[in-house]
Formats: C-alpha cells, sequence, structure tokens
C-alpha cells in the first residue's frame, strides 16, 4: 500500500510534466496558427507560398524528429541550446499551430462569400467583418476538428521523453526496470483516460456554446 | 439624385455591363427586369461596390463616387462611398449568430466602438449611441412588422421574416438609395407577398430605391420607371405604362411574352 502512494507520487509529478506541455502547446498554438493562417491565405503570393511549404514541411515530418532538430540542432550550430522543456514546447506549439492553421482556413473558407459581402455593404472594414461576423462563425465550424487534434494532442506530450524529459510514461518505465513492477504502465495509461475524459467534457461545453444558432 | 454614366464591367473576356447609363429622382422607385445574365445583379453590384466598374461614372447627389480609373479608395472612403447605397440580398445573408436586433444594430455599434477607439466620442457617448442604435433598431423592426422577434436567431424565422429583417438593418443606416436584389427570388411563392408589401409600403419622397425582381406585377405597380435590361445593356427604358403595355423592342416584346405566358 504504501509502495503504491509513492508510485502516485511519482507518476503525477511525470504527469504535470505532460499537462505543462498540454496547457503551454495549446496556449501558444492557437493564436500562432491563425497567423499562420493569414499568411497562407495572403494575397500576397510569396508569403502564400512560403506559408504552404512550411506546413507541408511540418505536417510532413514526424513530431518526435522535428523535436529532435529543435533541441540538438543549435548546440551544434554553436547557438546556447534550450532546455528540454522549452524545446519540446517549441516543437509542440509550432507543430500544432500548423495543424491548427489548415482547420482555421477550411472554417474561413467555409463561411458564405455573402457574410462577407454583407458586412461590406453595411460600411464595415474587412478587419471589423472578420472580428465581428467572421470568427465566431469559424469558431463553430472548426470545434469538433479542433476537440480531436487536443485529444491527440494530451496523448503526444509523452513524445517528450524522447530528449530525456520526465513524463509520466518515462516515469512509468522507470519503475519498471527499477523496483521491477509492471503496473505503473496501465496505471499511467488511467491517468491519459481521466485526463482526456475531463478535457472531453470541456469540449463538449465549447460545443454546447456554440448550439444555440444554426 | 444618383447619376450611372456609361458603366461598363467585364468578367474575363466577357463583357457583363456595356455601358449603362441612366438616372434616378430622389423618392423614385426604378425596377430592373430583365432574364438572367442580362446584367441585372452586376449593375447592381457595381453601384454597391462590391464589383469594380471598369469605366463609367456614379454621382450621387452632384458628388461623383466613382468614375473611369478610381482605384478603390481606404477603408474610411469606401465606407463613405458605400454608405449611399443599401443593398438587399436575395439570399438574405443575415448574420446566423446575432439576434435580430444585433443584426440591425451591428454595423451601427461597430462604427461607433471605432470612433470611441480613435477617441472622437467618448466611453460615455459610446453608451448614450449604442443605447440610441438600440432604439432605432427597434423602431425599423416595427417598420417591418417584426417586433416580436428582436431576440429570436435568424434560423428561427422563415424566410419572408429573414428578409424582412435584412431589410430593415439596410433601412438603419439609412442610405440615400436602397437597392434590392432580385428580394424574393429565394422564398417560396407564398412569402413573396410579406416582403413585396414591406419594400411598397417604403415608398416615399425621401425613399429612392433600385430593385431588380422578376415580378412583374410587382414591377408595374409599385415602380415608377422600369429598365429592361438585355445583354449588358439597357434595351429600353419607360414607365410602367409604357414598357408593359406598349414597348417598342423587340426583346422587350418578347421577354414580356414568354414572361406572361408563364405566369
Amino acid at each position: 500500500m504504501e509502495q503504491f502512494f509513492d508510485v502516485t507520487i511519482i507518476l503525477l509529478q511525470g504527469f504535470w510534466t505532460n499537462i505543462l506541455i498540454f496547457a503551454l502547446t495549446l496556449l501558444i498554438s492557437i493564436p500562432l496558427g491563425l497567423v499562420v493562417t493569414f499568411g497562407s491565405m495572403s494575397k500576397f503570393k510569396p508569403l502564400a507560398y512560403l506559408s504552404k511549404i512550411l506546413v507541408w514541411i511540418v505536417r510532413g515530418t514526424p513530431l518526435m524528429l522535428q523535436i529532435f532538430i529543435i533541441y540538438y540542432i543549435p548546440g551544434f550550430l554553436g547557438i546556447p541550446a534550450s532546455s528540454q522543456l522549452t524545446s519540446v514546447i517549441i516543437a509542440f506549439a509550432v507543430n500544432y499551430a500548423f495543424y491548427f492553421s489548415e482547420i482555421y482556413r477550411g472554417g474561413i473558407e467555409g463561411v458564405p462569400k455573402g457574410q462577407y459581402e454583407a458586412g461590406m455593404v453595411l460600411g464595415m472594414t474587412k478587419p471589423q467583418i472578420f472580428k465581428n461576423i467572421i470568427l465566431l462563425q469559424v469558431a463553430k465550424k472548426i470545434v469538433p476538428s479542433m476537440s480531436n487534434e487536443v485529444i491527440t494532442l494530451v496523448k503526444d506530450t509523452s513524445l517528450a521523453s524522447v530528449i530525456g524529459l520526465t513524463e509520466i510514461i518515462k516515469s512509468s518505465t522507470q519503475l519498471m526496470s527499477s523496483p521491477g513492477i509492471l503496473y505503473p504502465l496501465f496505471y499511467s495509461g488511467i491517468f491519459f483516460l481521466v485526463f482526456n475524459g475531463i478535457v472531453t467534457l470541456g469540449l463538449n461545453k465549447i460545443e454546447k456554446k456554440f448550439s444555440y444558432y444554426n | 439624385m444618383l447619376e450611372i454614366n456609361n458603366l461598363t464591367k467585364k468578367f474575363g473576356a466577357v463583357e457583363v455591363l456595356k455601358g449603362i447609363t441612366f438616372s434616378l429622382n430622389k423618392g423614385e422607385i426604378v425596377a430592373v427586369i430583365g432574364s438572367s445574365g442580362s446584367g441585372k445583379s452586376t449593375l447592381l453590384r457595381c453601384i454597391n461596390f462590391l464589383e469594380k466598374a471598369d469605366s463609367g461614372e456614379i454621382i450621387v447627389d452632384g458628388e461623383i463616387i466613382y468614375k473611369t480609373g478610381d482605384v478603390i479608395g481606404n477603408d474610411a472612403e469606401m465606407r463613405e462611398k458605400r454608405l449611399h447605397f443599401g443593398l438587399v440580398f436575395q439570399a438574405f445573408n443575415l448574420f446566423p449568430q446575432l439576434s435580430i436586433l444585433k443584426n440591425i444594430t451591428l454595423a451601427l455599434d461597430v462604427a461607433d466602438k471605432a470612433r470611441c477607439k480613435k477617441k472622437q466620442i467618448s466611453k460615455v457617448e459610446l453608451s448614450i449611441a449604442s443605447e440610441k442604435n438600440k432604439q432605432q433598431g427597434m423602431k425599423i423592426l416595427e417598420e417591418v412588422g417584426l417586433t416580436e422577434k428582436i431576440d429570436a436567431y435568424p434560423f428561427q424565422l422563415s424566410g419572408g421574416q429573414q428578409q424582412r429583417v435584412a431589410i430593415a438593418r439596410a433601412l438603419a443606416l439609412s442610405p440615400d438609395i436602397l437597392c434590392f436584389d432580385e428580394p424574393t427570388s429565394a422564398l417560396d411563392p407564398e412569402l413573396t407577398g410579406e416582403v413585396l408589401r414591406v419594400i411598397k409600403g417604403l415608398k416615399s419622397p425621401d425613399n429612392t430605391m433600385i430593385i431588380v425582381t422578376h415580378e412583374m406585377e410587382f414591377a408595374k405597380n409599385v415602380a415608377d420607371k422600369i429598365i429592361f435590361m438585355s445583354e449588358g445593356i439597357i434595351e429600353e427604358i419607360g414607365t410602367p405604362k409604357e414598357i408593359f403595355e406598349n414597348p417598342q423592342s423587340e426583346k422587350t416584346k418578347n421577354f414580356l411574352k414568354q414572361y406572361f405566358n408563364k405566369h
């Protein structure tokens, strides 16, 4: 029983890292994704092409590889390397921002042209139209796809272990080698299940908030 | 009040407007009729700056608001120009996430907020203005007979009611000239009546209107002037009596014959 208590504390400490990566990634990537969207939808062609190439690279390569590159490459180039946690958060935030940007783009393109035109003939400027008319409609449209990504992110946070960061799965594998117990592996799975359960409830609430109109 | 001189517009190689010229006095209603593809909607869209005309002139109250070679100016100038006109769309284009009242007051509120941000009005004046917008919105909703719907959302309304809200929304900005782009074409036949009645009710010495429509009876009863468009030009222009009872052009005769055979 005492051992179980200790294991719980160790896993909780590990899971705290997962939660931190999760929260900071969302905090940065949600607005950053919008910036990428504006880039890829820009009328200035070079910027649009550049954004699209970046989307292709970031979505087309493994997140694990991106974590390695951000953590190890600066040192080789003589630039001071970031801490493990900072590197992981940069990699996650950029990766998710590019995924989100494509979801945003789909959402924005899904708003009928008539909505923009109605705003224009009412004398509103383009930024005013975007902020007051389009944004909320986009938000409603993208909630389901965003929810999927958010739940994936919860599980992806365990990738942080590849550069030695002690997150929950690394903690449980360490417990496996010493003192040689297996159940922390399953136990850590329960942490993810519970946390994702809470996240899902939150996401459902957001979805419900948007259901007041069609 | 309004003068359109030699307005042209091409989409690629297709000449949609081949030099449209007409004028309108204050309080007049002109109905624009013609078959699909004749350029009626494009004409309205050019007048409302949703499309940029290639050449010609648009003059409102002696002020040239568009002439050949004009580039679309900055947002503030554009806003000034656009607000001479209001446009009611075929598909209503109400804002689905906003209540009916908010649909009507949004543009006014946004403009007041922008003024407050630029320190042209104080916070107190802003809240007075927003209250005023609300009152005005309710007054206009009363005019179109939808007082009881102020807190509803667009999806809860019938098509006819939605179009009446769209008319109220355009009226709220007190445009000099109100344009309608086939306002009843997206409606079930039994709902067109209420919308046409509202438009008819707007007829007054102050309200100048351009109505693109397929409702010939309505055009005949309400308009002071009829424009028949065909293939990007004004084929014939005249009073309803002249156009409907004694059309001169062969194309007008054919169009009307076909229409009245069908209806």
